[in-house]
């Protein structure tokens, strides 16, 4: 049993995260401590949303990957925002929106990639420029505020606890349900492990690819909707850091990127350990080139120590 | 090279894979100037023993003795590289994204320098022209783009090629499997010259007429140890399969069945795209109709065809039932390779286990466990993951995900590839029992033995059918004849 766990392979990055808040809390002499942790957690939070849709991406297999969340995020939070106008009846349709525009650019990316046969790298990231482009064009990059329940429910806690972050942890173990326990789980699995096996097997591969890059576009919007509520207000820039952060909870959290083979408890490991590094390295107060330079360095230690997975034979 | 000289001895070989013990003790001997023959049922060690040999799995006990020297304890693949022992695998080692040239030169590292690719390309095509005349490969074709039969052909002339170290010993393991007659009659032959030249090979084979007239000494395995090992003369086929321990079934029990009349309407019917007289491939429910000819004269699309038309509307196909495919080629059309062996059978029954929105683990287990005893997989445990099974084995576990299906139709790509005799009599009856209960069976095989398990045969050449012959007029000759010979008809 125990053994059986200690094979996980995001168990890595849960122990990675809880060793550098130790780090941290050494050098503050174990203050703040439990706010560091509701910080972490409110943080991880939307880490984990596009974690969740790029994680199924990438389980799809080689050369599948989303690289259109930011401006999804950035589309739909500031098409809520201007839409809500501040006012919480509106919420529910802000919402809404929000999401039908995620279903649109997930439409629209599978579009470029079955249709005109774009490797989904090049095509996701054109249609970003395309996404936010439209972004610019509809709120003119103003500043709009969320209505105040919105912005309530993305900040409240109980008992130092984001209720939003238990809310996606929710998300994410029913995520895991359906990756694991229903056909569309396995069937993704099935074309990430080969993509020719898996249509002889019968499983319909381009409707899956097709909910797959849908699916995550509509997690992005998602998280671009509670976070424009989070931050208090949308922004052109506030997806910026979500491209590599979604990238980089999946593959730390130990989802093989050679496809097949997913894994969401890790999403959680690793996002916390992330934003977690930044918060020590600032406590440090070491220099930007620094910090950038030990980030790395502690990413590479942890997808090698979570990594030594053996094949058998 | 002098005949008779002892290339490589194994002396008490052990080696296990967890639970599995897959060799125990075994001792194995091979001179200069003979072939040796390797037969034994799916599981029996064969390609264990193999790997040992070739370097690629080092033994838990017992010693590698090369030319009289003990390498017991540097064995690898270098070393048996560098003593002249080549192998080729069942399990293809080329890369597919590399051209044919290419991966000669990736065996071959002293090809450097200017003018590698075009020294690289020579050296194959020479041995290609040497082993099958009339091959049609280019050194400059890309591996992932010819089918499993080239690709085993250049995995084969590869092997036998030399630059700077000579080639003592080839170990051929089911060589043949993806090889249609006529190429695997040129193989042969040209084992029996490398031979007679002072080579040796080992040959591992199902089929056991190859062994019988190729090899000139004949070594059983089962349960991983050598239960046999005399001249090829003193054997026959009987007492081959007796000594692999199966019991020699009426070779001839499948003629029994007797050709129904093809009355009604078909459930599958289909034309190759280059067809231009008017003939057609038809199926009706419940018949076993089998794809004939030599190797990639377009069966293969023809399944491919009929198995898209159950998806979507085709203007070369159209089927009546839902259809499930066996493929030929397991590693990359078939198996999934991070699955249990339970998975990977039940990957194509899901919709039926599904209660509310989540699939029964508990339906999938049942399903596993009735198949894993119905065609006797050799695991002690379907949750294993299915690469732990041997190859045959692994081929078990996806006629069981057809047969399992709700299909009423199923499509065989010369799914028998590497299985041996016993597993094969099995899966005939089962083939035949399923048929009576009205499922059609649409079968591409390169073995004449299995077409004697057909209702009807249609014989492929060039993509087209030239011949439609019903179970009563099929005969070797006919099908031999029309392989080669376009008919007018």
């Amino acid at each position: 049993m125990i053994r059986d766990v200690l094979r996980k392979p995001w168990l890595w990055s849960f122990v990675a995260a809880f060793l550098v808040w130790l780090a941290t809390m050494a050098f503050t002499g174990f203050k703040g401590g439990g706010e560091l942790i509701s910080a972490a957690l409110t943080f991880a939070t939307f880490f984990v949303i596009v974690g969740i849709g790029q994680m199924f991406v990438f389980t799809l297999g080689p050369g599948n990957v989303d690289l259109s969340i930011p401006a999804t995020m950035t589309l739909a939070g500031s098409v809520a925002m201007k839409l809500m106008d501040t006012q919480d009846s509106m919420i529910v349709i802000g919402l809404l929106v929000a999401l039908v525009i995620g279903v649109g650019v997930g439409i629209f990316n599978y579009i470029l990639i079955l249709g005109l046969r774009i490797p989904p790298i090049i095509a996701t990231l054109s249609s970003s420029f395309v996404i936010l482009s439209a972004a610019i064009a509809y709120g003119r990059g103003l500043r709009i505020k969320p209505p105040p329940l919105l912005a309530e429910f993305t900040t409240v806690q109980v008992a130092g606890i984001p209720v939003l972050a238990i809310a996606v942890v929710i998300l994410a173990a029913l995520m895991g349900v359906v990756l694991h326990r229903t056909i569309y789980g396995r069937s993704v699995t099935a074309i990430g492990q080969s993509i020719r096996a898996a249509g002889f097997a019968g499983v319909p591969v381009e409707r899956i690819r097709f909910l797959t890059y849908v699916l995550s576009a509509v997690l992005a919007a998602l998280c671009g909707y509670l976070f424009s509520g989070f931050s208090g207000g949308s922004s052109l820039s506030m997806g910026e850091q979500y491209l590599l952060a979604s990238i980089a909870v999946v593959v730390i959290g130990g989802t093989s990127v050679a496809g097949g083979n997913g894994n969401l408890p890790g999403l959680w490991g690793a996002a916390l350990f992330l934003f977690l590094v930044q918060s020590m390295l600032n406590t440090y107060q070491l220099s930007a080139g620094l910090r950038y330079l030990a980030t790395g360095l502690i990413i590479i230690a942890v997808i090698t120590a979570a990594g030594g997975q053996k094949t058998l034979r | 090279m002098s005949m008779g000289e002892r290339i490589v001895s194994l002396d008490g070989v052990d080696k296990s894979f967890g639970a599995v013990h897959a060799l125990a003790g075994v001792d194995l001997a091979c001179d200069s100037g003979e072939c040796l023959g390797l037969v034994g049922h799916n599981g029996a060690g064969k390609s264990t023993l193999m790997h040992v040999l070739a370097g690629t799995l080092r033994p838990d006990r017992g010693r590698i003795l090369v030319s009289g020297d003990d390498l017991t304890r540097s064995y690898d693949v270098a070393v048996a590289q560098s003593r002249g022992i080549r192998c080729v695998f069942q399990e293809l080692s080329l890369c597919p994204n590399l051209t044919v040239a290419e991966n000669a030169r990736v065996f071959h590292a002293s090809l450097r320098g200017l003018g590698w690719r075009r020294r690289a390309g020579k050296l194959i095509l020479d041995k290609l022209d040497e082993i099958f005349p009339g091959h049609s490969i280019a050194p400059g074709d890309v591996v992932g783009d010819l089918g499993i039969a080239r690709r085993q052909m250049v995995e084969i002339a590869r092997a036998f090629s030399v630059t700077d170290t000579p080639v003592k010993l080839v170990i051929l393991d089911e060589p043949t499997s993806s090889l249609d007659a006529v190429l695997a009659g040129q193989l042969l032959d040209f084992v029996k010259r490398f031979v007679a030249a002072g080579g040796a090979v080992i040959l591992i084979s199902h089929l056991l007429g190859e062994i019988l007239d190729t090899a000139s000494r004949v070594i059983v395995m089962r349960d991983g140890k050598v239960v046999a090992g005399r001249p090829a003369a003193e054997f026959t086929r009987d007492s081959l399969v007796a000594a692999m321990g199966s019991v020699a079934k009426g070779a001839d029990e499948s003629s029994a069945r007797t050709a129904k009349g093809r009355e009604g309407a078909p459930v599958a019917r289909a034309r190759p795209a280059g067809q231009r007289n008017g003939a057609e491939l038809v199926a009706h429910r419940g018949e076993v109709v089998g794809l004939a000819g030599l190797g990639g004269q377009g069966q293969t699309e023809m399944l491919r065809a009929l198995f898209a038309a159950a998806r979507r509307r085709s203007r070369e196909a159209s089927v009546r039932e839902p259809v499930a495919l066996v493929a030929g080629d397991r590693q990359t059309d078939g198996i999934f390779p991070l699955w249990s062996i339970e998975k990977n059978i039940t990957i194509a029954s899901l919709r039926r286990m599904v209660r509310g929105l989540l699939v029964d683990p508990r339906q999938e287990a049942v399903m596993a466990e009735t198949w894993r005893e119905k065609i006797n997989i050799r695991t002690p445990d379907v949750g294993n993951n299915i690469l732990s099974l041997s190859g045959g084995n692994q081929q078990k576990a996806l006629f069981a995900r057809a047969l399992g299906s709700v299909a009423g139709i199923v499509l065989m790509d010369d799914p028998m590839r590497g299985v041996d005799i016993g597993t094969k009599q099995e899966v005939y009856g089962m083939i035949r029992a399923e048929a009576e209960a009205g499922r059609t069976f649409i079968w591409y095989t390169t073995e004449m033995d299995e077409l004697k398990n057909c209702d009807h045969v249609y014989v492929f050449r060039n993509g087209r059918i030239v011949a439609d012959l019903a179970r009563d007029e099929l005969t070797e000759e006919k099908v031999l004849h029309t392989s080669f010979t376009e008919e007018a008809a």
